[in-house]
């Protein structure tokens, strides 16, 4: 009788703790989202988002702060995704599956995805700043500084190194969905591998290629540590080209918080710009989730 | 003169060194209907892909011995594969249109072969589609996705796509056990029709089936083919007793 008391207290104990744990969590995002939404929303409006920083930063809108974050991603995305896809695409269609130079692929892939961002700053600045920049300004420019210094075009590849990984493994997801029937179908049909991957495979697995572009973009909207010594700036009066430094939302709200000479004055545009970075990382992820979860239930069909 | 469309001598097949097929030596009749039967695991379906190198497709398979079609060698170093599998068309146990139009499942195959002709294109479909019996059915939705048709016409479209490239060999695997007694039936009709035009290789594991469509009939059994003779000898009098008790219905 006490026995099965005893036993019955400590399962509610266990209960209870495995249960508040799991509110903490619900908690900790609830009072995250709140205190960032309940500060920003008096900054956010249409003038905060379209115009520049004015008065040493503590007014003013975050424009340029928001069309160097475009830039980044789109540029990442043009170098990412070709190239995420096309690995992804031998990985599936042409390397057997337990060969080494797949498996030897595969632990570069998630080699890759856990080498710690800041690390991928440092080697774009020493690969494609110091090394390929470098060598450009001097077989071109004469050595005069152009290329060989931290700017878009650099910090965009940069980034899209470090996105590669969540290209591939969202396509490669996305062309295994593709029924084996279909290839057989497509080469029985006298057409080449080429032709059956680019006009059966690929259609079908457009969404994947759609989801993987969008979780790039959202994770590269949101890092900071690769284009710290890669292009990212303080502030800058007019907005960049490919050669140009450029200022960045993660980067703006780091200056604001640590740089600002009147850090107090700037917590507005602080809440503000944290709240724009949310909503932008959290609908783009929302999508990506949704495309995905259309994609399995594709599979499972 | 009954010419011999496919003619393999003396071969063997292994799947990562261990025997599937163990020294196939068979005369398939140009234009005639070649039903293969027996047990699942006998090799008939392997053999069957064999003779458009679908095994290529399969890690690990090697083929020793020859396969002559149109007394080539179709495992010649110098076969080039696309082209043998535009001369011998393979119609699948599952059907397996492309997420596309009914038009463009039809379209695909002359397409890859540089027919982009648009009056040429509408030509051949509505020929296929005539072919294989399924014109009628779907003449006023050529537009529709190919997915929103029933099973037994998914499989029609099938037929059709593979009679689009003009091949003269047409290969099915079970083409009807995945279908219902009347789409079976309309199967079934379209292929005696077809073989006015195309030599028809079929596996099935229906001996009605063979016995209704076939001219001849091979019996495959443990990998080795056991007999092959007319469809009618083979289910009337059988010469060798594993076939009587297949037939028969003792085993398998």
């Amino acid at each position: 009788m006490i026995n099965s008391f005893k036993k019955n207290i400590k399962g509610i104990v266990i209960e209870g703790i495995t249960l508040v744990s799991a509110l903490l969590i619900i908690a900790i995002v609830i009072i995250m989202l709140l205190v960032i939404f309940i500060g920003g929303k008096d900054t956010l409006s249409w003038e905060f988002l379209t115009s520049f920083p004015t008065e040493g930063m503590t007014k003013g809108g975050i424009f340029p702060a928001l069309y160097g974050t475009a830039l980044l991603v789109i540029i990442m995305s043009i170098a990412a995704v070709p190239f995420g896809t096309i690995t992804a695409i031998y990985l599936t269609e042409y390397a057997k599956e337990n060969s080494i130079i797949a498996k030897t692929i595969r632990f570069a892939v998630r080699t890759l995805a856990v080498i710690p961002s800041i690390i991928y700053g440092l080697f774009g600045l020493g690969f494609f700043i110091k090394f390929v920049g470098a060598h450009i300004d001097g077989a071109f420019f004469g050595g005069e500084l152009r290329w060989g210094q931290p700017n878009l075009l650099w910090a965009s590849l940069t980034m899209s190194l470090l996105t590669l990984p969540v290209v591939i493994v969202s396509v490669e997801e996305s062309l295994k969905t593709v029924p084996q029937d279909l290839r057989a179908a497509s080469l029985a049909l006298g057409a080449t591998k080429w032709q059956t991957i680019r006009k059966v495979v690929l259609p079908g697995s457009i969404s994947g290629i759609m989801t993987g572009t969008i979780l790039a973009v959202s994770r590269g909207a949101g890092e900071v540590a690769p284009i710290l010594f890669t292009g990212a700036a303080y502030y800058l009066a007019t907005l960049p080209g490919l050669s140009d430094q450029f200022m960045v939302l993660g980067y703006h709200i780091y200056v604001l918080t640590t740089q600002s000479a009147n850090v107090d004055q700037t917590l507005p545009i602080q809440f503000g710009t944290t709240c724009v970075l949310l909503l932008l990382t959290f609908v783009l992820n929302m999508t990506a989730v949704i495309l995905r979860y259309r994609i399995r239930k594709k599979k499972n069909r | 003169m009954i010419l011999d469309k496919i003619d393999t001598k003396n071969m063997f097949l292994y799947y990562s060194g261990k025997m599937a097929l163990n020294n196939i030596s068979i005369q398939i009749p140009e234009k005639k209907v070649t039903a293969f039967i027996g047990p699942s695991g006998c090799g008939k379906s392997t053999f069957l892909r064999s003779l458009n190198r679908m095994n290529d497709l399969i890690d690990g398979v090697k083929i020793e011995g020859k396969v002559m079609i149109d007394s080539i060698n179709i495992y010649d170093k110098n076969i080039d594969v696309v082209n043998l599998r535009k001369k011998v068309g393979m119609v699948f146990q599952k059907s397996n249109p492309f997420a596309k139009s009914i038009y463009e499942n039809i379209a695909y195959g002359p397409k890859i072969n540089g027919i982009n002709n648009k009056h040429q294109l509408d030509e051949i479909v509505e020929t296929a589609l005539k072919n294989a019996a399924i014109w009628d059915e779907v003449k006023d939705r050529l537009g529709d996705s190919a997915l929103g048709l029933s099973g037994g016409q998914q499989q029609r479209l099938c037929i059709a796509r593979t009679l689009a490239v003009n091949p003269e060999i047409v290969l099915m695997d079970e083409p009807a056990s995945a279908l219902d007694p009347l789409s079976t039936a309309k199967i079934e009709e379209l292929i005696v029709q077809l073989k006015e035009l195309y030599t028809i290789v079929i596996v099935t594991h229906n001996m009605q089936q063979a016995a209704r469509i076939s001219d001849n009939t091979a019996f495959f059994y443990l990998g080795e083919l056991i007999e092959y003779d007319k469809t009618r000898k083979i289910f009337t009098n059988p010469d060798k007793k594993q076939t009587e008790d297949y037939i028969t219905g003792r085993f398998g």
